[in-house]
Order: structure tokens, then C-alpha cells, then sequence
């Protein structure tokens, strides 16, 4: 068994263990429930908006080539740099390479997963660089050095206290365990850093092809500080973020946020299309695009899923997930977690190593009616189990269906076998789960439903 | 040859195999060619905003308190010099931010405050010690209540989001209903030649990363008030 599996595993079965935490993820995500229905609600037609979504999605996809030319030639006749990295070490070297040559000594951030995917924070810091997480979910979360719980919120599995500890042991400053007054010692912590940094750094949530412009979501205005006040601002984003034109944001920006939030708007949605222009107040004086692709060309070759390189991480599918719900989001290992997680990162990090996320779904469906884009997310998982089977295939699981196809295709042993089966019930009672039982890692579980004595075929024939 | 190349090489080669079009599960189709866009219908399916202007600015000043921000309609520019000595005096403000720009110079200089103008390029420290933004806007939106601002029109990109007080102050006939109305406006406004920075501005600044419980101010304004006459 490969480690991420059994990693998996382990922290899987930690996690469900802990009552607390599933009972506090709970009723988070059951308030995001409400809301996001009330916001759904007040759509006239919220199925109408995500097909469009969909075929907007899809036509940016599948003409990917020209609406990235489009972009990239009017990002650059304004005077922004763009670069491209196939994969994640050309993204830190391109990013790393912008940093020294600016002399730069802090770089503030706003979120981008784009950066945790690319390990871009751990990157810097080696090389001496200050890295500062301006969002406040990740500013928790950076204190703590760990990972993101999710790609929306990334501390919501912390508790006020937990997080008041935390600021009183790294700040020395938590007047009180109060959300409101927690928020202000970042605020305050964070604000010279804003004026002092060098670099600011930011991800992107959409790129219009039609106007060069990258659509930047957020509540806090730590992003719009960000691309505000440094000199040098970098942009890491994928390059499946097109959307082709300025008018599809009208319907693209309330959709993320009542898919992503249950919010009408996100509080701030900012264009950017260069860094400062003559005659403006201020911005950055240089500003760089670097579009990642890092594999996710090889979904793109893959007609079946291409779809999921629609999705916008509006994180709708993790907060319905009752895997996600109940293991959480670090159990999974990656930078993506939740269904559409489960469904990208074998693509992304290798199908072997990652096939057991196809597994850690129920099949419910959940996912894809949430998708605000359509994305066939529990008929992907699907696809991805019978993808790696079919590379590498299991040999008993091979000589059991072997066996299975012999034994069900002759009547004469499929009599015998419910013999057998009916006269081994009393053992496997007595076994059930022990080291002795051959299916325990299924039986541990599960209760085999008792068989009876009289199959229905016999009673259909002694009928009177 | 170039990284460019290389990705645009592997997505091209992707491309020659076609894939199904969404929600339909059915044969792959190589273009789809569709005489409009997608999104060109949004209107409808977005949330409703009555015809009337009365109607438009109801649903603006509900929309306002959704999001705690500050709104008031006011009649003429002696009102809106009286609210804002109002807030001014009430918050003890001593010096204020602004820009260049006829109803923006009115309401900052009718404060007689020390104003800190911007546009000509200012000092971040003198910005962030502004106790608020003065700024005119680009649209108000009835169907988010939000405002639209941007680099060239209000002032560059710190001036509405470093203050912790955002006065908008705005035209009646600014106000648009939705959504698609308000891209249509900045298309017809700037095209091709738009501002380095557009900014839909919803609400104060807020968070919920602490318990999912809001506060306001997170980075970028704790209030958000926006005066219209």
C-alpha cells in the first residue's frame, strides 16, 4: 500500500474520531447551507445561470489556445510581463528570479491556492525572502504552519480560543477571545507590512480574453492593499482561469460568491489590466503574470473530464461533501481537497498514487448538484476508479471476479456455493472482523445480511 | 523553444480530441459555435430589479443594510454638505482624503479639513493616517448595492480601500440595476482604453475566518457610507 493511501487512512480515521471538531465543521457548513439557499433563492433562475456558466466554461476551455493569446497580447500591450511555467519549479524559479532581482526583502501576500500547489511560500523563505499571508484564514493558518483546512476558508476548523492562544504565543497580542477584536490585531499587525512590503503577491479567480484583465475576489480588501501599494506585483494563476469575455463577469461574479459564500457579492471584485498607467495616482510600477500549467494540460487531453478544468474553487462541493464534512480537509494531503480534489489530483500528481480519493466518496451526487459549473464531479470519480484499474489492475480482485464469472454462469455451482455460503454463516459470525476473516478491512464495517435458508428460486418451485 | 510555445503546443494537441458539451452527457462536438454568448441572457436569471427608479433605489437601500453599509438620499448638495459635517463632527475627523473631481472637491472642501488629494501621487503614510476617503463613483448598482470605482475615475488604487471610512458621494442618475448594466456602462465608458484598476465595491471590508462570524474592517474599511443626491 502506497503511503499517501495508508497517510490517508490514518488521518481519516483520526479525524471522524473527533466528535468536537466534526459536531463544530458541522454547523459551520449547515449556516453556509442557509445562506447559500437564501442567496440561490433570490436568482430567477439559478439552473438557467449555471448552464450558462457551463457553456461559457466550456467554450473557454476548448478554445483555451485563443483566449490565452487574446489575453496575453492585451496584458502585454499595457505593459504587464507575462510568463509561462509548464510546471511548479519553473513557477518558483520565474518567481523567485523577479524577487532577487527587485533586491526585495518581504513580499505580502493575498490567497492563491495556485501558490500552495507550487509550494511557492516554503520556496521563498528558504532563500531568505519574508512571506507574510495577508488573508486572515491564512494568516492563521500560516502561524500554525499548516495547510489550508479549505480552499475558502482556510481556518474554520480552528476555534476562537484556539486562535486566541495562537496570537497571544506568535503576537503577544489577544486582548480577547472575540472574532472582532482577534480580526483587529491582524488588521493592525498587518498594515504597515503592507506599506513595507516590496512585493505583492496575489492569485487570480477569473482572466477575460477579450479585454486582458484578471478579476481578483475577496472580502477583506487585503488583496486590493496588496496590488495597491508595492512597487512589483506578481500574479500566479492557471491557465484554465479564461473566461472570454468582460460582460460574462456580471453572471460569474454573484454565482462565486452565493456558490462559494452564500453572499450576493463578494465584497470587493477588482479588474486588473497593468500595472500603473500614466496619469494614475499609484499601483505597481511593474507587474507580472506567470500562467502555470503544471499538468493541467494532461486534464485537458483527457475529453472525459476536461470539464472539471471549468471549475472556479468556489469550494461548493466541499461544504456538501459528507466526506469532506466528517474526515476534513487536511486528511486529504493535497492542495485541492474535497470531490473536486479527489478528482483533479490524480491528474495532476499521478493516477497510482492518488486513485483511493475516487474511493472516499458515497457516490451521492452531492457534488455535482452543487457545482455552480456543471462539473460531472461524481461520474469523474467513477471514470477514475475504472481508469486505474484498468492501468493496473488488482490480481485478486482479478481472480475473484474470475472465480465469481465460473461460479455464476453454472448452476450446479452456484447451488453449491449457496450451500456452502448458508451452512459457513454460523463461522463467519464467529470470525467476522478478526484477524482470521479474509474480507476484514470490508467486514470490520459492515454486517453481511443473513442468508436464508430458501432462496427465492426454491421457494418460487415448492410453491403451492 | 519558449515555455509559450511548449504549453500552447500541449493544449493544441489536447484540443484535437472534442468533448461533450455540459449537462448533456452526450456525443462530443468539436466547435460550438452559438450566435450569442452564453451570458448575454443574465438579466433574466439573475436576482429581480424592479423598472421604476423608485423601485431601483428601494432595493439599493435594502440591499445597504443586507450589507451594513451607510445610505442616504438626499435632496440637494446643502443636505449632502450637512451629512457629511455630520459624520464628520460625530466621528472627530481631522483630516481627510480625496480626489480631483467637481462633486468630490465640493463635498471634501465644504468639511474644512486639511484634504489630502491623491490624483498627482500622495505619501502612503500621510494616506493611512486620513481618518476617511471622500471619493465620487462610477455606478451605484441597485441589484448588489454595491459601487463601482476605479483607478483613473476615483482617486488610484489605495485612496477607497486604505482609509477606514469610505464616503461615496453620487449622482442620482448614477444609479444602474444590475449587473449586466454596469459592465455595459464601463464598456461604453473606457473601451478599449480601461482604467489599470475597476473595483465593485460591496459593502464595507468583512470577514468570517474567525467562526464563520462577520466582522467588519477586516483589511480595508470598517464603514462604507455612500451619500447620493
Amino acid at each position: 500500500m502506497s503511503t499517501f493511501v495508508s497517510d490517508f487512512k490514518e488521518r481519516a480515521a483520526e479525524k471522524t474520531g473527533d466528535l468536537r471538531l466534526r459536531q463544530f465543521i458541522r454547523t459551520a457548513l449547515r449556516g453556509y447551507e442557509v445562506s447559500r439557499d437564501k442567496r440561490k433563492g433570490a436568482f430567477q433562475s439559478w439552473e438557467s445561470a449555471r448552464q450558462a456558466a457551463a457553456e461559457t466554461k466550456w467554450e473557454a476551455i476548448n478554445h483555451l489556445d485563443t483566449h490565452l493569446e487574446s489575453l496575453v497580447a492585451k496584458l502585454e500591450a499595457r505593459g504587464t510581463k507575462v510568463h509561462w511555467a509548464s510546471n511548479a519549479q519553473q513557477a518558483r524559479e520565474i518567481i523567485l528570479k523577479i524577487v532577487t532581482d527587485k533586491k526585495a526583502r518581504s513580499i505580502i501576500k493575498s490567497k492563491a491556492m495556485t501558490s500552495e500547489e507550487i509550494h511557492l511560500n516554503h520556496a521563498l523563505e528558504e532563500k531568505g525572502f519574508t512571506v507574510i499571508e495577508s488573508d486572515l484564514g491564512e494568516f492563521i493558518v500560516q502561524l500554525r504552519h499548516e495547510a489550508p483546512y479549505h480552499i475558502v476558508f482556510p481556518s474554520m476548523h480552528l476555534t476562537r480560543d484556539e486562535i486566541r492562544d495562537l496570537f497571544q504565543k506568535e503576537l503577544g497580542d489577544a486582548p480577547s477571545n472575540s472574532p472582532e477584536d482577534l480580526t483587529m490585531v491582524a488588521r493592525r499587525v498587518m498594515r504597515q507590512k503592507y506599506i513595507q512590503a516590496d512585493i505583492g503577491f496575489t492569485g487570480g479567480n477569473f482572466a477575460i480574453a477579450e479585454t486582458g484583465m484578471i478579476s481578483i475576489t475577496e472580502n477583506e480588501g487585503n488583496a486590493r492593499l496588496t496590488a495597491a501599494l508595492p512597487k512589483t506585483m506578481i500574479t500566479l494563476m492557471g491557465i484554465e482561469k479564461v473566461l472570454p469575455r468582460f460582460s460574462d463577469l456580471a453572471l460569474f461574479l454573484p454565482m462565486l460568491a452565493t456558490a462559494g459564500a452564500g453572499q450576493p457579492m463578494t465584497c470587493y471584485n477588482t479588474m486588473y489590466s497593468g500595472p500603473r498607467q500614466a496619469g494614475e495616482a499609484d499601483g505597481p510600477e511593474e507587474w507580472h503574470v506567470v500562467l502555470l500549467d503544471n499538468r493541467r494540460t494532461e486534464l485537458l487531453a483527457d475529453a472525459e473530464q476536461r470539464d472539471s478544468l471549468s471549475c472556479i474553487r468556489c469550494g461548493a462541493c466541499l461544504n456538501v461533501c459528507p466526506i469532506f464534512r466528517n474526515v476534513g480537509g487536511h486528511t486529504y494531503g493535497t492542495t485541492y481537497s474535497g470531490p473536486v480534489g479527489s478528482v483533479i489530483t490524480p491528474h495532476l500528481r499521478g493516477l497510482q498514487d492518488w486513485k483511493h480519493l475516487s474511493n472516499a466518496s458515497s457516490l451521492c451526487g452531492a457534488c455535482t448538484e452543487a457545482c455552480p459549473v456543471k462539473i460531472d464531479l461524481h461520474h469523474h470519480l467513477l471514470q477514475n476508479r475504472r481508469n486505474a484499474s484498468a492501468s493496473q489492475p488488482s490480481f485478486f480482485e482479478r481472480l475473484a471476479y474470475k472465480l465469481f464469472g465460473i461460479v455464476a454462469n453454472e448452476p450446479r455451482f452456484w447451488w453449491l456455493a449457496k450451500k456452502i455460503g448458508w451452512l459457513t454463516q454460523p463461522l463467519q459470525h464467529a470470525i467476522k472482523s478478526s484477524a482470521l476473516d479474509p474480507a476484514k478491512a470490508w467486514t470490520k464495517t459492515r454486517d453481511l445480511p443473513p442468508q436464508p435458508r430458501e432462496s427465492f428460486k426454491d421457494w418460487w418451485r415448492n410453491r403451492k | 523553444m519558449s515555455e509559450r510555445e511548449n504549453i500552447l503546443g500541449r493544449i493544441r494537441e489536447a484540443l484535437k480530441v472534442s468533448a461533450p458539451l455540459p449537462g448533456t452527457h452526450g456525443e462530443p462536438v468539436a466547435t460550438h459555435t452559438v450566435a450569442e454568448s452564453p451570458t448575454s441572457h443574465a438579466r433574466e436569471w439573475l436576482p429581480l430589479v424592479g423598472p421604476s427608479v423608485e423601485a431601483q433605489f428601494d432595493l439599493f437601500a435594502r440591499n445597504c443594510a443586507d450589507l451594513k453599509a451607510g445610505f442616504q438620499l438626499l435632496a440637494n448638495r446643502d443636505e449632502l454638505k450637512a451629512t457629511l459635517a455630520k459624520i464628520a463632527t460625530a466621528e472627530k475627523w481631522s483630516r481627510i482624503a480625496s480626489h480631483d473631481g467637481e462633486l468630490s472637491h465640493f463635498a471634501s472642501q465644504s468639511l474644512g479639513l486639511p484634504v489630502l488629494l491623491t490624483d498627482k501621487g500622495y505619501d502612503v503614510q500621510a494616506l493611512e493616517k486620513c481618518d476617511a476617503a471622500i471619493t465620487e463613483c462610477d455606478a451605484l448598482i441597485a441589484q448588489t448595492g454595491g459601487v463601482v470605482v476605479t483607478s483613473r475615475s476615483t482617486g488610484g488604487r489605495a485612496l477607497t480601500i486604505l482609509p477606514p471610512h469610505h464616503v461615496v458621494v453620487a449622482r442620482r442618475e448614477q444609479l444602474v440595476a444590475d449587473l449586466p448594466a454596469a459592465f455595459a456602462l464601463l464598456q461604453k465608458k473606457y473601451a478599449p482604453d480601461y482604467p489599470s484598476m475597476i473595483s465593485f465595491i460591496t459593502g464595507p471590508s468583512r470577514t468570517g475566518d474567525i467562526e464563520r462570524i462577520l466582522v467588519l474592517g477586516a483589511h480595508g474599511p470598517k464603514k462604507l457610507t455612500i451619500l447620493c443626491f
